[in-house]
């Protein structure tokens, strides 16, 4: 696999292609202009659905079935909102699905510095075999390991309690999350960590109080990520989860489209308020947005 | 002498420390990857159904798989379909869109921002508007259709559109690709662009002899990774089709789901999965090494 490193442009380059963007600017050719028609063009599409989305939520179930569709509903109908958030059990399945959220990204936040710390600037016997293994896990299908590791969930009683959709997180916060602090890590200089040694200072705590701080943009843009992949996630919960008060936002948001299959401006509703908090954690969160899929771009 | 012992009392403590803070991953490793998969290959050579005594079949569900299992081609044939057509679309598209965003056009964020605010849609959420927008009767998508005096299509309703529909809607989501290019274009490093403007290329030239081969590592990530991800593909079909019309979107991971959840054979499940497996990893291979013929490798971008 190519190895895959944090895109870092130099300051000299980007100064540089800074100046040629500038002197682009002064002429725009027609082929710039071409350039806007398609992306607005093909802005309009993209943010299509989800005007569809939010202006369905608005109608009632009249309004939705009529054909040639209205765009603006008239009269806007604030009343599915609160039906739908009592039907969905917003709070509950909200709280149920933060309260996994929390004990997935703890045990990332406290195990995948200590896995990349050990990965990547430690030298132990049995590290590279060990690296290779954990690294290769990121290519396998998750489909393989499902069942079997239902069957010792089960084993162990565990079916029907959160346990099996979080504990993972805790041994070692997955390959993926382990890759990218690691490759954080080691853009940072050594010199900081043989200060500390020389300081007296203990392995964790050199973990904890130079690495981890230094490598916050990193750190913060993982347990982004998981909350994404925890509010998304469906085949495990489905598969662990049978009691109604355990379900989370995703089951039960499923569960309500079996429901109320015809009634549009619920599901509709029901859909946007399941996107407002993802969006909301968007705009505060921006720059680790595209930062961390940056962090994934490749490097040859 | 006094440093030296305590420079190997260091080396020594230093192996002992990456074991200790290794162990949770290792651990991991062993729990929930390296047990799993094994697991899984021994129950996929038994007749294991939930609530009987599993019995040793050999390569019996593999046989069986490949001959009488009504299920097995189809899913194959369903999910290769999905693979084949939404993978190199996205991929490519995603690419043209992050070309024209590089272009320094104005605005570039806001852009960016829009192509990529679909991805962060939640999946279901995300697959009950899908349903609504090709809903036959009053959905979004035939409404638009009518403008240009195109009937009405039962989209998910129909054997042959159900899957060209669930590629539509997969190409909703090429903004986290999209930004994996752009990123990956802005590291490229503009004197190589000066060079082809010296040599009198023009923006064609530029595009060939540059931004493609320097962009191939990044085609080959986005390649691999939709690869992966569209062999999997669960969500969609759970909400919106459930396999159907006809098994027509019959996902092969619907398929194990069903198998194991459904019709309680956990051992065909194991079996189907361990097959899954293998033509991931088959198809992976050969991607990569492919890529001595396309993927140019520089020393370095950074």
């Amino acid at each position: 696999m190519s190895t895959i490193a944090p895109v870092r442009i130099s300051d000299s380059v980007r100064s540089l292609s800074e100046r040629a963007r500038v002197m682009h600017r002064r002429r725009p050719s027609t082929g710039n202009i071409l350039a806007y028609v398609v992306l607005i063009g093909a802005s309009a599409v993209f943010l299509t659905p989800l005007v569809w989305m939010v202006r369905s939520s608005f109608m009632s179930n009249f309004q939705i079935l009529k054909f040639p569709p209205d765009w603006i509903p008239n009269p806007i109908l604030w009343q599915n909102y609160p039906e739908a958030l009592k039907a969905l059990e917003f709070t509950r399945v909200v709280a149920n699905t933060l309260r996994l959220v929390i004990l997935n990204s703890l045990g990332i936040f406290i195990t995948a510095p200590m896995s990349a710390y050990a990965f990547g600037r430690l030298r132990w016997p049995g590290r590279n075999l060990f690296w290779a293994l954990i690294l290769s896990t990121m290519m396998l299908p998750g489909a393989v390991t499902l069942i079997p590791t239902f069957l010792g969930w089960r084993a162990l009683g565990a079916i029907n309690t959160y346990y099996p959709l979080w504990v993972s997180s805790w041994f070692g916060g997955h390959a993926f999350n382990i890759f990218l602090l690691r490759q954080f890590f080691l853009t940072l200089p050594r010199e900081l960590e043989e200060a500390a040694v020389m300081d007296g200072a203990g392995r964790l705590r050199i973990l904890w109080t130079i690495l981890v701080p230094l490598s916050k943009p990193a750190i913060v843009t993982i347990i982004i990520f998981d909350f994404l992949y925890r509010w998304n996630e469906l085949l495990a919960p489905i598969i662990y989860l049978y009691s109604e008060p355990k379900f989370t936002l995703a089951m039960r948001l499923a569960s309500f489209r079996g429901m109320y299959h015809a009634q549009f401006g619920y599901l509709m509703a029901a859909s946007t308020v399941t996107v407002l908090p993802i969006i909301a954690l968007y705009f505060a969160a921006q720059q680790y947005f595209v930062e961390g899929i940056a962090l994934t771009g490749i490097k040859g | 002498m006094v440093l030296l012992k305590k420079r190997i009392r260091y080396h020594q403590h230093e192996a002992i420390a990456g074991w200790l803070l290794a162990l949770p991953a290792i651990l991991g490793f062993f729990f929930f990857y390296l047990g799993p998969m094994l697991a899984s290959l021994i129950l996929g050579l038994t007749d294991w159904k939930v609530g009987r005594r599993p019995n040793f079949v050999g390569i019996g569900n593999f046989v069986a798989m490949f001959t009488t299992d009504p299920f097995f081609w189809q899913s194959l044939k369903v999910t290769t379909y999905y693979t084949v057509t939404s993978v190199p679309i996205g991929v490519m598209t995603a690419f043209a869109v992050a070309l024209l965003l590089n272009l320094n056009v104005r605005g570039q964020r806001i852009f960016r921002t829009i192509f990529y605010f679909p991805t962060i849609v939640p999946a279901v959420a995300n697959a009950v508007l899908w349903m609504w927008i090709f809903n036959t009767d009053f959905g979004l998508l035939n409404f638009i259709l009518s403008w240009f005096g195109i009937p009405p299509q039962r989209w998910l309703f129909s054997i042959d559109l159900v899957i060209p529909s669930l590629v539509l809607m997969s190409l909703w989501g090429l903004g986290g690709s999209m930004v994996v290019f752009l990123a990956g274009l802005q590291g490229v490093p503009a004197h190589l662009y000066d060079a082809v403007a010296v040599d009198g290329g023009n923006a064609w030239d530029r595009f060939r002899a540059v931004t493609l081969p320097m962009m191939t590592p990044v085609l080959l990530f986005n390649l691999v990774l939709g690869l992966i991800g569209a062999f999997q593909a669960f969500t969609q079909v759970f909400i919106m089709t459930e396999g159907g019309p006809a098994n027509a979107s019959l996902f092969y991971v619907y398929s194990i789901w069903r198998t194991a959840f459904q019709f309680s054979e956990m051992g065909f499940a194991c079996a189907l999965a361990w097959v899954l497996f293998l033509i991931i990893a088959a198809v992976t291979a050969l991607v990569f090494r492919s890529t001595r013929w396309w993927v140019y490798y520089e020393g370095a971008i950074t």
